[in-house]
């Protein structure tokens, strides 16, 4: 009896085979198609840089027929008013402020209240509670902006002005709140990840040791998912100095330089909607002015991407 | 024997459940306030919803008023959306993945994508209006190029002017980074055990990536890319830098026509002063938010019954 | 190096070329590391080889060189003679794909795709050659039997591979590893996750499966070694000590470190 390997072997032959050629050639193929893909990320950013930039330096340094700004100016200068015809002044201090307290009072509200959800989330809830909080947190990271725009302009700010007359119809604390639940289950979801990837080895180290879960809690795990949640942080950050549609329904559009929460504020997100949405030229200094102010935005948040990836990469070696 | 000082355990223990309280209050301040916004948003707009609502075109009496071009453009924008989004993102993935080797040039790549992902969408509004829109200014002032009748399905106009087209690239920019990210993290699941198995029976890499790495990220990839595509919809800041119209009469009709989305509209009856459009306003975001929901649900969906153990 | 599969294994026992896989001079580097000093190893056909050896000696290393899986590590590199029926295996030229369908692998743990039964056996197949329904359906029959699993899947062959219990996997990978019709089949270690009985019965299938391929065995159980293989060599920090008859070298070992192993002084 022939045996059954052997078999196996003629019947294998009986295929037609796939030449070497043939299979070489749409491994090529298919290895530039998806580089080149992925070379459109560093074309996109270069884009960016491009078309910012080189807008932004014709704002600074002069059209043919219009004198430029100076980036001096620019950058310390504290009245922004470009729509006043003569007397226009662009100092982007006043927009930098706005956004900053903006982003303050989101921070404010949002990081200590994600903190806190996340530990208990991670920490302390029974596993039913856990799984139904975190897909309601992951539909809430879904919400559209514009809703919760319209949560600050329909509820918010009309409860602020039950409380005091100072809060006119456009204010900082409507729009600040509301971005701060807007980045709430941002901060809440990433941090309760950084704190469920802490090994169990080390909370049971903690408690063999006489912790009481506060110890274990606040005083191991938060320390070992420091990186992460701090991470967390930035990247909420950055998406509330990136927000658009909240601030231009609920912070007003008068440019002015003040901490003040009842205040109405200009973001600098909230001026590039203005002159996107106005009658500014195309080719005026107005115009450009918005350029220069996303060149800003584009930087900041840059900045703080760095800084978070950084942060991920040096604290991350030291728990390994 | 010397009295070592200590904190008193009745005090730690006191500690623990202050602790404990605290978060409960502040998981119970998230939630209440999360259903405030819930609750209120319906209160306001659940009255308005009706199948008219949906039917009908934007008007200037608030009464008259639907959410029907809105609608269909979102529709429309998110599927072009997709069609670049997904093949470029799950092609970087795989490369990136599966492909590239560790040199200066991967790095930077992946530096590249990671900091897309930081950049606010109206910047990318900017330059999808600088480069799809506007074709970084060729033929500036020139009149653009037409290829086929506007009436037609089939219809190009060179450059896109802000077009549907414009929109759905526009758009891809903005949720191209999720789709890497969550990609990579669907193909990285993969056991490396498996690929060793494949490339011991004598496949390529990229056999090896058609026929088992891909099959097996799939509902990861897909859980990922509905993710992307809710995210998408509900983008309007891109959409308003393109220059939509804030009132748009018909619903598109190729990818040249003018558009508007959802998120707009609510933007624009929003911003309104007038009680009336307050109320169709929270409608819309009621639909809005139905929208999400099903996507959502999806997602779930597709993680239950198409997830099998890898190994 | 595109063989004809049809002739490739049925070739009679002390036929032409009785030595399958040489190596002479042989070292593998993982980047300034050199983890095979000189190995010089012939490995006969259809005869079982067994390669013993403490943990880190390069045994495990040395047959990923058989089939260049450590290709797939970056720092890894090799110099020396490498050869299979007398070609080159280590030339830039040649063909892994077609030398990994000719040296199959069956790894420590089994690893069968998410995939049925079926699509695994048929997995190889496919990726070299284009079936018809039928041929396909007869091969993976045929490779089942011979990895003694057939009349345990037979009524399941479209379930998935992964509700199979963890002798039964290991059997359908090597099932799998025959299915593209090999001349060699490397084992590292495929017995070391299995419990007793599935050890058993892999162990069976290949004392079977010898007289169809020339079958290298990467063991820890010495006594493993000496209950299924002709052959063993013992490798110690890099060097090949000594190989030979696999009785001899138990029982009378040349070497004094090799006694030393095999009695169990270290190890």
């Amino acid at each position: 009896m022939a045996h059954p390997a052997a078999a196996a072997t003629t019947s294998a032959a009986r295929g037609t085979p796939i030449p070497r050629s043939s299979r070489d050639r749409s491994e090529r193929v298919v290895k530039s198609v998806l580089l080149s893909f992925s070379l459109l990320s560093i074309v996109t950013t270069f884009s960016i840089v491009a078309v910012l930039g080189i807008e932004a330096w014709g704002f600074f340094t002069g059209f043919p027929d219009k004198p430029g700004i100076g980036i001096v100016p620019f950058l310390t200068g504290t009245e922004w008013s470009p729509l006043l015809g003569g007397e226009q002044k662009f100092g982007v201090l006043p927009l930098v402020c706005g956004t900053l307290l903006v982003t303050l009072i989101a921070g404010a509200f949002a990081l200590p209240i994600g903190l806190v959800t996340a530990i208990f989330l991670s920490e302390y809830a029974p596993p039913r509670l856990r799984v139904v909080l975190k897909s309601a947190l992951e539909v809430l990271a879904g919400v559209p902006t514009v809703v919760y725009g319209f949560f600050a302009l329909a509820v918010i700010t009309p409860a602020l002005q039950r409380v005091s007359d100072a809060f006119g119809t456009y204010n900082a604390l409507s729009a600040g709140l509301a971005v701060g639940i807007m980045i709430l289950p941002i901060v809440c979801s990433l941090s309760e990840d950084a704190l469920r990837a802490v090994p169990q080895s080390l909370r049971d180290g903690s408690s063999a040791l006489g912790g009481t879960k506060f110890d274990t809690s606040v005083k191991v795990v938060l320390p070992a998912a420091l990186s992460g949640i701090m991470a967390s942080f930035l990247l909420a950050l950055t998406r509330a100095i990136g927000e658009t549609m909240i601030v231009a329904l609920a912070a007003g559009g008068l440019a002015q330089m003040t901490m003040n929460p009842a205040s109405q504020v200009q973001t600098m997100t909230g001026f590039i909607v203005a002159i996107f949405t106005g009658d500014a030229q195309a080719n005026s200094v107005e115009y450009s002015s918005s350029y220069a102010v996303a060149a800003t935005l584009f930087l900041m948040t840059l900045a703080l991407t760095l800084a978070g990836t950084a942060i991920l990469k040096r604290f991350r070696e030291e728990y390994e | 024997m010397t009295d070592v000082p200590h904190v008193p355990v009745a005090r730690r223990l006191l500690a623990n459940r202050m602790f404990l309280a605290t978060c409960v209050v502040c998981t119970g301040l998230a939630v209440c306030v999360l259903a405030v916004l819930i609750v209120s948003i319906m209160m306001d707009g659940v009255h308005r919803l009706s199948p008219d609502f949906i039917a009908n075109f934007a008007s200037r009496k608030p009464d008259q008023a639907g959410i029907r071009a809105p609608l269909v453009g979102s529709i429309w924008v998110c599927t072009i959306c997709a069609l670049t989004a997904l093949p470029v993102g799950v092609g970087t993935a795989i490369y990136l993945e599966e492909f590239a080797k560790r040199g200066r040039l991967t790095e930077f790549i992946r530096i590249n994508i990671s900091n897309l992902s930081g950049v606010p969408s109206i910047v990318y509004g900017i330059i999808g209006l600088t480069a799809f829109s506007r074709f970084f200014g060729w033929r500036a002032g020139a009149e653009p190029i037409e290829l086929g009748s506007p009436d037609s399905l089939l219809y190009l106009r060179l450059p896109f002017g802000s077009s549907v087209l414009a929109g759905g690239l526009t758009l891809a920019l903005v949720v191209l980074p999720i789709v890497i990210v969550a990609s990579q993290e669907a193909i990285r699941a993969v056991p490396n055990s498996l690929r060793q198995g494949a490339l011991a029976l004598g496949s390529t890499r990229w056999q090896m990536v058609s026929r088992l790495t891909l099959p097996a990220s799939l509902p990861m990839v897909m859980t990922g890319a509905i993710l992307a595509m809710s995210r998408a919809i509900g983008e309007a800041a891109p959409i308003l830098v393109l220059g939509a119209p804030l009132m748009v009469l018909e619903t598109p009709a190729n990818l040249m026509s003018e558009f508007t989305v959802l998120p707009m509209q609510i933007f624009n009856w929003a911003g309104r002063a007038k009680a009336s459009f307050q109320e169709i306003a929270a409608a819309a975001i009621i639909v809005q938010l139905a929208v999400l929901m099903s996507f959502n649900a999806l997602a779930i969906l597709v993680r239950q019954r198409l997830q099998t153990p890898l190994q | 190096m595109q063989t004809n599969p049809a002739t490739a294994s049925v070739i009679a026992p002390g036929a032409a070329e009785p030595l399958s896989i040489r190596a002479a001079g042989f070292d593998g580097y993982y980047g300034s590391f050199q983890a095979l000093k000189g190995v010089s190893l012939d490995i006969p056909r259809n005869q079982v080889t067994a390669f013993i050896g403490p943990s880190g000696c390069g045994k495990s290393t040395f047959l990923r060189w058989m089939n260049r899986m450590n290709d797939t590590i970056a720092s890894a590199r090799a110099s020396g003679k490498l050869t299979l029926d007398g070609e080159d295996i280590l030339a830039r030229s040649v063909d892994v794909v077609d030398l990994r369908r000719r040296v199959g692998m069956v790894f420590q743990r089994p690893n069968p795709f998410p995939k049925s039964i079926f699509d695994n056996v048929a997995f190889g197949p496919r990726l070299h050659w284009r079936h018809s329904r039928a041929d396909l359906e007869d091969l993976v029959e045929q490779s089942l039997r011979s990895a003694a699993l057939w009349n345990e899947v037979k009524d399941r062959l479209h379930a998935s591979a992964l509700g199979l219990s963890g002798g039964q996997q290991q059997r359908l990978c090597i099932a799998r590893a025959i299915a593209g019709g090999p001349e060699v089949l490397l084992m590292d270690e495929p017995c070391s996750a299995l419990d007793p009985k599935s050890t058993a019965s892999v162990e069976e299938l290949i004392r079977q499966l010898r007289t169809a391929y020339t079958i290298v065995i990467v063991t820890h159980n010495m006594q493993q070694a000496s209950r299924i293989s002709d052959r063993t060599a013992f490798f110690f920090e890099g060097s090949l000590i000594e190989a030979g008859q696999t009785e001899t070298l138990f029982t009378n070992p040349k070497s004094k470190q090799t006694e030393d192993y095999v009695t169990g002084r270290f190890g």
